[in-house]
């Protein structure tokens, strides 16, 4: 009697069991879409007694597989942050020779090129600055491999959202000196129509999204742009740069929550240079960098020393392939150092040391790594450097000088592309315009600009 | 079909017409919180009705960064008092992503719905209309519908139109506003107002759930007043079909405006401006504008907050009379 009674109980308890399994299982492939355990549930025994013995938590909101007993909070420096993968030292001494990627001499030497050009038209462009020609100018001084070996290690149709500080991808992609100098000049060969600020760069041919001064709002956005691509299976990801300072925007905090989320093909590319204009990284974050909240979002992540070409192409070949392949994030950290000012705006002495800026410049520098290691292959020498730099400069003067010979381009343009057609309250302001400055021309520019109708 | 049911039925006819298009947001997958997007997932597939994590400005950059890649995203912000945290997204991002690029690229596949006005007990954060702060905005267009025919027609115009659109749905018409909604595809004009009852003596304007309070108002006038009014349905907010008001407003030479919304910098007053500077010499009266007051939306006050069809037929015999 009594045996038949816990009998029946037993049998009770193995149909709640089995029920509680299944419904905790089934919920669990929604939430993760993740189908590693059989859906069918247990006909035996045994995970009866199992699960009835393995008190785990199940709760729905985490992965936690065990209790406790013992109070303990999680700190932040259980470990002792993530390491920096390097291919090649100060000495462009390759270190460990399985990382050499092997690429050709060409290969090389153009992505020296591209650096060495991207300096000089930087430092073309500042000098115009100062002198008033342009109206603004960002440079790229120190962060010419995070651009170059990256970019080298994209499929060119990978779609690009940057911040402002990466000209060097847009040059790699085969940008040309003239549309730079266009842009900054707003001149009539901008293909943006001369409305944004110098540096706002854009190319549809070349799968570069135009950036916008709206810090970290291209992140989500990369999200989005990955999912579709996801859905067209075209076999593209895409790549986003940021600055470390813009990963403290809520808009940082959602793009990697979603692309983790949505399973999002996209690189996320953050330049930590140490500095958000005057701000040092130890007023804008307490972790581990920005690398060490990739996994709290579930992603995997990585950092790289920025001023290593060859680490930078390792690290974002790799992270492509694991992104496309396994339709998911990654999240690339590199670290370097921030050389020039922030803008032609910003005068850095104010909150930083020479020698700081210094020690970047004359010891560990991207450009002059990469030549230590060309000179070691025989690759380059004193009077190759002293021809290119000659040469470069040719380049970007007669870019220079061509893009500031341009007129403006027709002030009719200020009207349209605010809308895919022009409405009619903005045709009637166009005419309001034109009518106005047809009256009083002698006060405006006009000289400057391509002429409209009539 | 009731407004949910229509708004589905676009949405349902949206996405078999156009396989790059995907509908998202927080809750939609289930069919979302006001039962918009049920069924849809079961038809399409998870990987085009989905739910996203909790954030406005996520949903919002996220569907712009679809619409830049190519595909048609109609993006859900749950209610439109969340809408805020999308704002820069929308104001600084989807509004701007076509001029700033020269049309190198643009977001117009980006349609972003969501519920608005007043539902009775919605208090603060379940009872906004904040079409003017978008009305501000170039680039974006702002519609809003007033009963399930059009929201159909209207709601399908925007995710076809090639430019960021933000669709509000007056929430309280979910249920209670039932049409003869006829289930082939169609779409209805954007930036095109509509005149519902003709008169001769006051042109009343309106969008969304206030249409009804004007038809109400304009029923009443007629019997009570004898006054004849001509209610026009503004229907896009942004940009705004100024002909047609201004037509009636020189017929007629009396205007009102009204709408949910405080009455300090709502959209009334950008009617009201353009109407004195389009018909000032047909002017028989000061335009009014009969509106929310200057206060966040209360709760147990409702009743006193609303531009209610008496506050309306009120201001009615003061411009007949003036």
């Amino acid at each position: 009697m009594i045996m038949a009674s816990i009998c029946r109980a037993l049998h009770i308890l193995k149909h709640y069991r089995c029920a509680e399994t299944w419904s905790f299982r089934s919920t669990s492939v929604i939430a993760t879409k993740r189908w590693k355990t059989s859906s069918v549930p247990p006909k035996h025994t045994a995970p009866i007694k199992q699960s009835y013995i393995e008190d785990r938590p199940q709760f729905p909101g985490s992965k936690t597989r065990s209790w406790s007993e013992k109070l303990e909070f999680t700190q932040p420096d259980i470990y002792d942050g993530i390491p920096v993968y390097r291919v090649m030292n100060r000495e462009g001494k390759i270190l460990d020779q399985s990382q050499d990627p092997q690429l050709s001499q060409e290969m090389v030497t153009n992505m020296y090129r591209k650096m060495t050009l991207l300096n000089t038209m930087d430092r073309v462009l500042y000098e115009s600055q100062r002198q008033g020609r342009i109206s603004f100018y960002m440079t790229n001084f120190g962060e010419e491999a995070t651009h170059i070996g990256s970019a080298a290690a994209l499929n060119d149709k990978d779609l690009v959202f940057g911040q402002y500080r990466e000209a060097g991808v847009l040059m790699w992609r085969g940008f040309h000196l003239e549309q730079f100098m266009d842009q900054c000049y707003a001149n009539i060969g901008d293909s943006a129509k001369g409305r944004q600020m110098p540096v706002h760069y854009g190319s549809k041919d070349l799968h570069f999204v135009t950036i916008s001064s709206t810090l970290a709002t291209q992140m989500c956005q990369a999200s989005g742009a990955a999912y579709s691509f996801k859905r067209a299976q075209n076999g593209l990801c895409v790549m986003c740069y940021f600055g470390e300072g813009a990963a403290s925007e809520g808009d940082a905090h959602a793009a990697l929550n979603f692309a983790a989320t949505l399973d999002c093909p996209v690189l996320f590319f953050c330049r930590n240079n140490g500095y958000a204009i005057s701000t040092p990284t130890k007023d804008q974050y307490r972790g581990d960098g920005i690398a060490a909240r990739g996994p709290g979002y579930g992603m995997a992540a990585v950092r790289v020393d920025g001023n290593d070409v060859f680490a930078m192409y390792n690290v974002t070949k790799e992270a492509r392939k694991l992104a496309v392949e396994g339709s998911r994030p990654i999240l690339i950290e590199a670290m370097t150092y921030r050389l020039g000012h922030h803008s032609t705006s910003d005068d850095s002495t104010v909150y930083r040391s020479v020698d700081e800026v210094n020690y970047w410049d004359k010891q560990d520098h991207p450009i002059s790594r990469l030549r230590y290691y060309m000179v070691n292959k025989g690759w380059w020498n004193d009077d190759m450097e002293k021809e290119w730099m000659k040469e470069s400069r040719k380049q970007v003067m007669e870019a220079f000088q061509k893009a500031e010979k341009k007129k403006k381009p027709n002030p009719e343009l200020m009207f349209s592309d605010v809308y895919d057609e022009v409405p009619l309250h903005l045709k009637r302001q166009m005419e309001e315009m034109k009518g106005h400055v047809s009256k009083y021309r002698e006060y405006y520019p006009l000289d400057n600009f391509e002429k409209w109708d009539s | 079909m009731n407004l949910f049911q229509s708004l589905t039925n676009a949405m349902d006819i949206a996405l078999a017409s156009d396989p790059s298009a995907v509908v998202f947001g927080e809750d939609v997958s289930f069919g979302g919180v006001f039962r918009c997007t049920v069924g849809l997932k079961d038809k399409y597939g998870a990987d085009r009705v989905f739910n996203t994590p909790l954030s406005e400005q996520g949903i919002v950059a996220f569907g712009i960064g679809m619409a830049v890649a190519g595909s048609t995203a109609v993006a859900e912000i749950q209610f439109a008092d969340y809408i805020f945290p999308g704002f820069d997204q929308i104001v600084n991002e989807a509004a701007k992503f076509r001029y700033r690029s020269g049309s190198l690229f643009e977001c117009g596949g980006l349609t972003i719905r969501a519920p608005c006005g007043a539902v009775g007990h919605g208090a603060l954060y379940h009872s906004q209309s904040p079409e003017a702060f978008f009305a501000h905005v170039p680039g974006l267009k702002v519609v809003i519908p007033r009963g399930p025919i059009q929201a159909k027609g209207l709601l399908l115009s925007c995710i076809r139109d090639r430019n960021p659109c933000i669709f509000f749905e007056p929430k309280i018409l979910y249920r209670s506003a039932i049409e003869e909604v006829p289930l082939k595809d169609y779409t209805l004009p954007l930036s095109k107002a509509e005149v519902l009852d003709e008169g001769t003596n006051v042109t009343l304007v309106g969008w969304g759930t206030q249409v009804h309070r004007l038809r109400e108002v304009a029923q009443m006038a007629h019997e009570k007043l004898k006054v004849k009014c001509e209610v026009i349905d503004l229907r896009t907010v942004l940009p705004w079909d100024v002909d047609t008001v201004a037509e009636s407003v020189c017929k007629t030479g009396r205007c009102i405006v009204a709408h949910e919304a405080p009455i300090t910098q709502g959209f009334g007053a950008e009617v009201a401006a353009t109407i004195q500077n389009e018909c000032f010499l047909n002017l028989e009266a000061p335009v009014l504008r009969v509106c929310g007051y200057d206060t966040p939306f209360p709760h147990i006050y409702e009743p006193y907050y609303m531009p209610d069809k008496w506050r309306c037929f009120e201001a009615i015999k003061k411009v007949i009379n003036y």
